[in-house]
């Protein structure tokens, strides 16, 4: 098993957000969690990558039968486990190479492996552009600066591609995104799904899982993942929103 | 930001200086403190003509009717001038001309700080003046540029070869009485590079001069004077350490630009002097005073500086555009880390018709620094359709440390415009997320972030010293020793 989440619990300046959330992933799935605002999806993916500013009261992760607990941000980074983010940062003046080359650079040295050199990275990052189909010069450009919502997306497939994770969280990736980019989006993630690696796609549209076809759905709501089904869960939800979960849940 | 990152960012920003070595050699002293005799001797020391030593008394007797300023926005506390050795120097051997006559405790100084004395070395394609305490200690490639023209030789040696370019300029930009170091230097100085490119050349290699501050107690007052004549070109870099000791020393330079119609010169400094430890304790007073002149038409002077260093830098190097459409331009970097405070900024006078200035400014304070821009940038009434442009940044590491901006602003005409702007930022929460999220540790995440902030400056420095600056920069907000 790749993830094992258990009865975890986190909250942020004393105030609970994750009540008691079970999840189990294995190598080669494709997980979808979906839910309304506010009950904690993005906090389920920024605890899994070890930001901070949460507080885990109890419960744990378990990742490739470690327990998380002790790894730094970067180390849970560089053992394999990649968050594309609903709100990527802009950091002026960094360009996306100079940002990638480090990143891939200090990945490998975690690894053991010696640095790329100059030319075999942008080898790589030339072949990764042409897998996530990115033709225009985002590499050039500032992490992110002065990009625009589907820039921002592309480019978090474009570093998931880069960096090769086994883990892969991608938080509502597909949201603000016209048609054609959601296509980019859903094939970089299939040309990247192997038999080894696993997803964690957090979305409210169904529209995404006509692409990226999910092995499990969970619903998430107020801190807890209450129902969880196959595919069929997603159209669903589609269908008939959120309401008859609550009804189910007695409220 | 929140406690947690604050935390964060602190640790990571208790660097060691890694420059802090002292070099074990024969030294010799002027008697301590400051007199007419202290002047005198070094004036004999030097084998100076007449006209120096008049210069040298001229500005102690003015310097004695001066006061130490207080304006700047720093806590110093009193300098005791009567206390510092005003001359220091390697004891020499009788002749230096060849390299394998100096000093190899000395060469290997500089080796250590990488910098290359030996002329075969010649791949680099930098000329060197290296300056250790008083005294140059060897210039080199000063044979190869010498067919064209141009004269690069430590200041000592242009007294004695080109006395009359000497006493033509030496004082013409920054006059004695301009300020109270400024005084001070004209006193005392010991050495530093003089460079003189001829009319129509480009000087075809970079010039630097290095400067090492290494016996104890010992102030140094280095003086740099560049004259580009009419259609001239040079780029010429600084860089500055020293020992790591508990006492302050004192550090009073004068770099003077003279450029003639349609000349250009680029001044590039990464000043690293020792900081001072953790808890304040030594570091560098350093008192500067850059000034440069576009004496003819559309000649143009640029400052580029990366301060690092210093426990306290108090220095705003400036241009005075006379010459029509003349341009200068000021960027500058400020690190100010632990109890480092750095009062910095650029003046821009502008005299002539259609004149034009750019000053860019990042400060970047962390621990308990102390950053501040001053600037002036006055337009006189005949200096018409000037225009001058301000960017003042701030970026702040931590909740402790401080920045302030100081902008002067005088226009004295209708059709010039001069505008300033200034922001305040911080490093985020979310940006060390993003980059330790992608594998990259607090400390690279910083150095990055701040390389990004502080780029539109360094992509001004000459290749040779861009990538020192940025692993300077990222060094001296890092925790990493060496
Ligand atoms: N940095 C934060 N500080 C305070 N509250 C936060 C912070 N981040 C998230 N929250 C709160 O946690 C709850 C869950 O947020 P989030 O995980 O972003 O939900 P979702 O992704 O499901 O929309 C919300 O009530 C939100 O206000
Ligand atoms: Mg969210």
């Amino acid at each position: 098993m790749l993830l094992s989440i258990k009865n975890l619990h986190a909250s942020i300046n004393g105030k609970e957000i994750l009540k008691g959330v079970n999840l189990e992933v294995n190598n080669g799935e494709i997980h979808a969690i979906m839910g309304p605002n506010g009950t904690g999806k993005s906090t389920l993916a920024s605890v899994i990558a070890g930001r901070d500013v949460f507080e885990t009261t109890s419960g744990e992760i378990l990742y490739k039968g470690k327990n998380l607990q002790k790894l730094s941000i970067e180390e849970r980074a560089c053992e394999g486990i990649f968050l594309g983010f609903q709100y990527p940062v802009e950091i002026p003046g960094v360009s996306m190479t100079n940002f990638m080359r480090t990143a891939v650079n200090e990945i490998r040295k975690y690894k053991g492996l010696d640095a790329l050199s100059g030319s075999e990275f942008i080898k790589l990052m030339e072949e990764k552009k042409k897998l996530v189909e990115i033709t225009s010069n985002l590499t050039n450009r500032s992490v992110n600066e002065g990009f625009s919502g589907g820039e921002k997306k592309k480019n978090e497939i474009f570093q998931m591609a880069m960096l090769e994770p086994m883990l892969a969280i991608l938080d509502e990736t597909d949201s603000g995104l016209d048609i054609d980019a959601l296509r980019i989006v859903a094939n970089g993630v299939n040309k990247l799904r192997r038999p080894d690696n696993a997803f964690v796609v957090i979305t409210h549209y169904q529209r995404l899982l006509d692409y990226i076809v999910p092995d499990f759905v969970h619903v998430l709501y107020e801190g807890k993942i209450v129902k969880s089904g196959g595919k069929e869960l997603a159209l669903e939800l589609e269908d008939r929103g959120y309401d008859w979960i609550k009804k189910e849940l007695g409220e | 930001m929140d406690t947690d990152s604050n935390k964060i960012i602190d640790e990571v920003t208790q660097g060691d200086y890694k420059y802090g070595f002292v070099t074990d050699i024969e030294t010799e002293f002027a008697p301590r403190g400051i007199t007419e005799e202290t002047v005198r001797y070094i004036s004999t020391k030097k084998n100076e003509p007449g006209f120096m030593l008049e210069f040298r008394l001229k500005a102690f007797r003015h310097w004695l009717t001066m006061t130490q300023p207080k304006w700047a926005h720093l806590t110093i506390d009193p300098i005791n001038f009567q206390d510092i050795i005003y001359f220091a120097a390697p004891k020499k051997k009788e002749n230096l001309e060849k390299l394998d006559q100096v000093d190899p405790e000395l060469l290997a100084t500089f080796n250590k700080l990488g910098i290359s004395l030996e002329e075969q070395k010649k791949m680099t394609g930098v000329a060197v003046d290296a300056v250790m305490d008083s005294v140059s200690v060897k210039t080199t490639f000063s044979e190869t540029l010498s067919k064209y023209g141009i004269i690069f030789c430590s200041f000592s040696e242009a007294v004695q070869k080109h006395p009359d370019l000497i006493k033509q300029y030496m004082g013409s930009v920054v006059p004695y009485t301009d300020n109270y170091f400024a005084a001070l230097n004209s006193a005392v100085f010991s050495d530093g590079s003089f460079c003189y490119i001829p009319k129509g050349v480009r000087c075809p290699i970079e010039l630097s001069t290095y400067f090492r501050i290494n016996a104890a107690n010992t102030g140094q007052f280095e003086r740099t004077l560049i004259v580009a004549e009419e259609g001239a070109y040079v780029s010429y870099m600084e860089g500055c350490t020293a020992p790591q000791r508990d006492e302050n020393q004192l550090h009073a330079a004068i770099v003077e630009i003279v450029a003639m119609k349609d000349a250009e010169v680029k001044y590039s400094t990464v000043q690293n002097w020792y900081p001072g430890d953790k808890n304040g304790k030594g570091g560098i007073y350093n008192f500067v005073t850059k000034r440069g002149i576009c004496k003819g038409n559309n000649a143009k002077i640029s400052w580029t500086q990366v301060e690092t260093g210093s426990s306290i830098t108090w220095k705003y190097p400036g241009c005075i555009l006379l010459g029509d459409n003349s341009v200068g331009e000021f960027y500058s970097v400020a690190v100010t880390n632990n109890h480092q405070q750095a009062d910095t900024g650029s003046k821009m006078i502008h005299l002539g018709k259609n004149t034009r200035s750019i000053i860019i400014s990042k400060g970047i304070s962390a621990g308990k620094g102390q950053n501040s821009y001053r600037g002036l940038v006055k337009v006189t009434k005949n200096a018409i359709n000037s225009r001058n442009y301000s960017q003042c940044d701030s970026l702040l590491l931590g909740s402790q440390c401080g920045a302030h901006t100081f902008p002067y602003i005088q226009v004295g005409n209708k059709s010039s415009v001069v505008e300033h702007e200034a922001t305040t930022s911080k490093i985020s929460e979310d940006q060390l997320f993003y980059c330790q999220q992608r594998g990259i540790d607090t400390e690279s995440a910083i150095g990055l972030i701040v390389n990004g902030y502080a780029k539109e400056v360094l992509k001004q420095l000459p290749m040779e010293f861009a990538v020192e600056a940025q692993k300077l920069l990222s060094i001296s907000l890092e925790g990493s020793v060496g």
